[in-house]
């Protein structure tokens, strides 16, 4: 072993460790450098400092090569990540290659994943919706998973404390299954989106379409001002990276905030093989790491220990974490670790054309990208023959039709005029999914990855409540559609695999029970109290919002909690 | 949401027509290039090109697609993001280009004058759409939709095209849900 003189022990020796430096692991940095601890953020990719590392942020179209295109080549050789929306020129190179991080998909899987520092919060669509006690309660409800071991009030103060930090754009709908938070003002709905919105309310009593809750400074307070960050410039090219800090991310946000306090260290390039545990003292010392260029195996200690490491490689971190104690993964008394898995079904479309407001179009682009309608199905009680439900989003847009036929000074004149149609909407579905036992992932028993860590084994699929609910989602927006007016109504549904959702979640649950969950209702281990997971990991269920605001606040709220033990000797 | 597709806001521009995805996201597994592709790049491929695209969007009072380099754009793009099947069709339709010329005119496309060179185009361009109307999707594409398509691509996100031809800001700095439209001269170009 390595580096065993005394000094390099001090010198390795933190009072908590970050592993992963993303949405989540960025706001565990930041919340233990506010109060003082001496954090090292370990972060398995390279580093990707705000504004210096973006490289084409402020690229015009015509300066790529391919106009946006991903090259052939490159996509044959990727054909996992290839599938992802924003897998094109201009953000290609924050998204982790194929070959570079192999898998094994026991059932079909596209793993999204981002290896730098800022991780995916550089990627993500920003899309930031509070969950309720209609999701918190939903499995003890409805008979699945285990019963969260919180509810909305324990989280709600967090949901504030990390949104004023954020900065979150949207308005006070007052609606039950969407909880308000402290919000920035928001993107407006355009013409055709508040018609349907109003339309929608005089049909239904409790459909709602409402302007998308996003993670944008629309218009910035001091607190951001303080993170260096300015007003959203409605650029709408976030995946690369903004210079104005206009969305959040880590990079814009959490980490260079961490790092400011001074008590921070971010070491990049460093891939967790193992949470160290010592047996007599009954608790997690340290981490290894290994080196992703050197391949050196370096030891770092300290008092806690925060996994964020997004959700499938927390699950690998743990699982690899064996000791006689553990042999099954660390804190895995229960049993559980790794299964229970679940994601968001994102497997269903609907578009159509609206021939009305002719006298309307938009300016400027809209980052929350329009509307959002929140869960209608099964919300006060069970009503349809499928458990659960699903958001929708919603949105319309002006388009211009153009013949396009003939060559020459013809065809030119026809392809530039301002000259627009009528609008087109579309919606596409975001739906629960229930975790389940045998939804799991593992580690692989002979294959490693480059750094000898065993491969993750991913075995996740659709099931007949997702059917079922993919069925209703389109009958239900065909009927609002064609309630509104609008024609050319077109459903589709595609075959995506599991995983394109990146909103994988599950494996290491929160519960109250430590026979059946890994988390108790802080984060924290049921079995070694200073092991805190506050990622998609730890998600019981996975209510049908986008998590990663909840992912926030999780952590925030786990941060306090631990360093309140701390403080009182108690781990 | 924002999980728009690049290309589909190139189609937006074109009116929906989604220009090139059906080749940039056809399925075709050939990891090969195909034979003679280098030769997009030589010099005198690179003007054939070139003039092909000002013919299919000259310059008038805003450039032309020669304005925008659209020849050796072209060339990238079908070495690049083409399947070799396509690929073969697009170095071949070089040729054929030339051969219709030749029986149309008794003379190459270079030698011909613009009007000649607009009256063939025309022609092939309703030859490739009467193709496409009815070819069955693993059907070979026609070569001068390869063409024009690229043509369009590269002439609107070109900095000409996107600048001149079409109106383009690149930090708008706000958003209007709800702007009065009147027609004005120029489409927005994203």
């Amino acid at each position: 072993m390595a580096n065993l003189n005394i000094d390099s022990v001090k010198d390795r020796t933190f009072d908590a460790i970050v592993i992963g430096s993303g949405m989540s692991g960025g706001w565990a940095a930041k919340e233990l450098t506010d109060k003082g601890l001496k954090t090292l953020i370990l972060e398995r990719g390279r580093d990707v400092k705000h504004n210096i590392d973006y490289p084409t942020t402020n690229m015009y179209p015509w300066e790529f090569e391919h106009r946006g295109e991903m090259p052939m080549a490159i996509q044959e050789a990727n054909p996992i990540v290839n599938r992802c929306y924003a897998f094109h020129e201009d953000a290609a190179h924050f998204f982790v290659k194929d070959a570079d991080h192999p898998y094994v998909q026991e059932k079909p899987f596209d793993w999204i994943r981002g290896y730098q520092v800022g991780g995916k919060s550089l990627l993500w669509a920003r899309q930031t919706q509070r969950w309720s006690d209609f999701d918190f309660e939903g499995p003890a409800r409805d008979g699945f998973a285990v019963d969260w071991p919180i509810r909305y009030k324990d989280i709600a103060p967090w949901y504030s404390y990390v949104e004023k930090f954020a900065g979150i754009s949207g308005n006070k709908d007052g609606l039950a299954e969407l909880p308000d938070g402290e919000f920035l003002p928001a993107f407006p709905l355009n013409t055709v989106e508040t018609y349907f919105s109003e339309h929608v309310k005089s049909k239904y009593s409790n459909r709602h379409v409402i302007s998308a809750r996003c993670a944008h400074l629309s218009k910035p307070n001091q607190i951001h001002i303080d993170q260096g960050r300015v007003q959203c410039q409605r650029r709408n090219l976030c995946q690369r990276g903004c210079p104005f800090g206009g969305y959040f991310s880590a990079n814009a946000s959490t980490i260079p905030w961490a790092l400011k306090s001074g008590h921070a260290t971010l070491r990049p390039f460093s891939v967790v093989q193992e949470i160290i545990y010592d047996e007599k003292l009954g608790k997690a010392t340290g981490v290894r790491v290994i080196d992703a260029n050197t391949k050196e195996a370096i030891e770092y200690f300290a008092k806690i220990i925060f996994v964020n490491a997004a959700a499938l490689n927390t699950n690998l971190v743990l699982l690899n974490s064996t000791s006689n104690r553990f042999p099954n993964g660390l804190g895995n008394d229960s049993g559980v670790l790794g299964k229970y898995v679940a994601f968001h079904n994102y497997s269903a479309h609907i578009s159509a054309e609206y021939d009305g407001a002719k006298d309307w179009t938009t300016d400027g682009r809209n980052p929350a990208g329009g509307g959002y309608i929140p869960r209608f199905r099964n919300v006060y009680k069970q009503e349809t023959d499928f458990l659960r439900g699903y958001a929708s989003g919603f949105s319309a847009y002006r388009y211009q039709q153009r013949p396009w036929d003939g060559v020459g000074s013809s065809l030119k004149e026809n392809l530039v005029k301002d000259d627009l149609s009528g609008w087109k909407v579309g919606s596409h579905m975001m739906g629960e999914t229930i975790p389940k036992e045998h939804s799991y992932v593992a580690l692989d028993k002979t294959l490693k990855d480059q750094w000898g860590i065993p491969q993750l084994k991913i075995s996740v699929d659709y099931d007949d409540n997702d059917a079922k609910m993919k069925k209703d989602y389109i009958e239900q927006l065909t009927e609002m559609f064609t309630s509104a007016g609008f024609t050319n109504i077109k459903a589709s549904s595609d075959q995506r695999a599991p995983g394109l959702d990146i909103h994988e979640m599950g494996g290491a649950r929160m519960g109250n029970d430590p026979k059946t969950s890994v988390l108790n209702k802080w984060n924290q281990m049921h079995d070694v109290k200073n092991v805190f997971v506050t990622d998609g990991a730890s998600m019981t269920s996975t209510s049908c919002q986008n998590p990663s605001l909840t992912y926030m606040a999780f952590t925030a709220r786990a941060a306090d909690y631990a360093v309140g033990e701390l403080k009182k000797g108690n781990i | 949401m924002n999980r728009r597709d690049a290309i589909t806001r190139v189609g937006l521009i074109l009116g929906g027509t989604v220009i090139g995805a059906e080749f940039f996201m056809s399925g075709c597994k050939s990891s090969t290039s195909a034979s003679g592709v280098a030769d997009l790049t030589k010099p005198e491929i690179v003007a054939f090109l070139d003039e092909v695209g000002e013919t299919i969007l000259p310059a008038t009072t805003t450039p032309g697609a020669k304005a925008a380099e659209i020849g050796k754009f072209m060339g990238v793009m079908v070495s690049d993001c083409y399947t070799e099947a396509d690929q073969k069709i697009f170095l071949k339709g070089i040729s054929d280009l030339d051969e219709a010329s030749n029986k149309k005119f008794g003379k190459k496309f270079m030698d011909a004058d613009a009007k000649q060179r607009t009256e063939l185009l025309t022609d092939l361009d309703a030859e490739q759409k009467a193709y496409t109307k009815t070819k069955k999707p693993e059907d070979p594409n026609h070569y001068f939709r390869m063409m024009k398509e690229l043509t369009l691509l590269g002439f609107f996100t070109s900095k000409p095209g996107a600048t001149q031809a079409l109106r383009y800001i690149a930090v708008p700095g706000k958003y209007d849900g709800n702007f009065p439209y009147k027609k004005g001269d120029k489409a927005w170009a994203t």
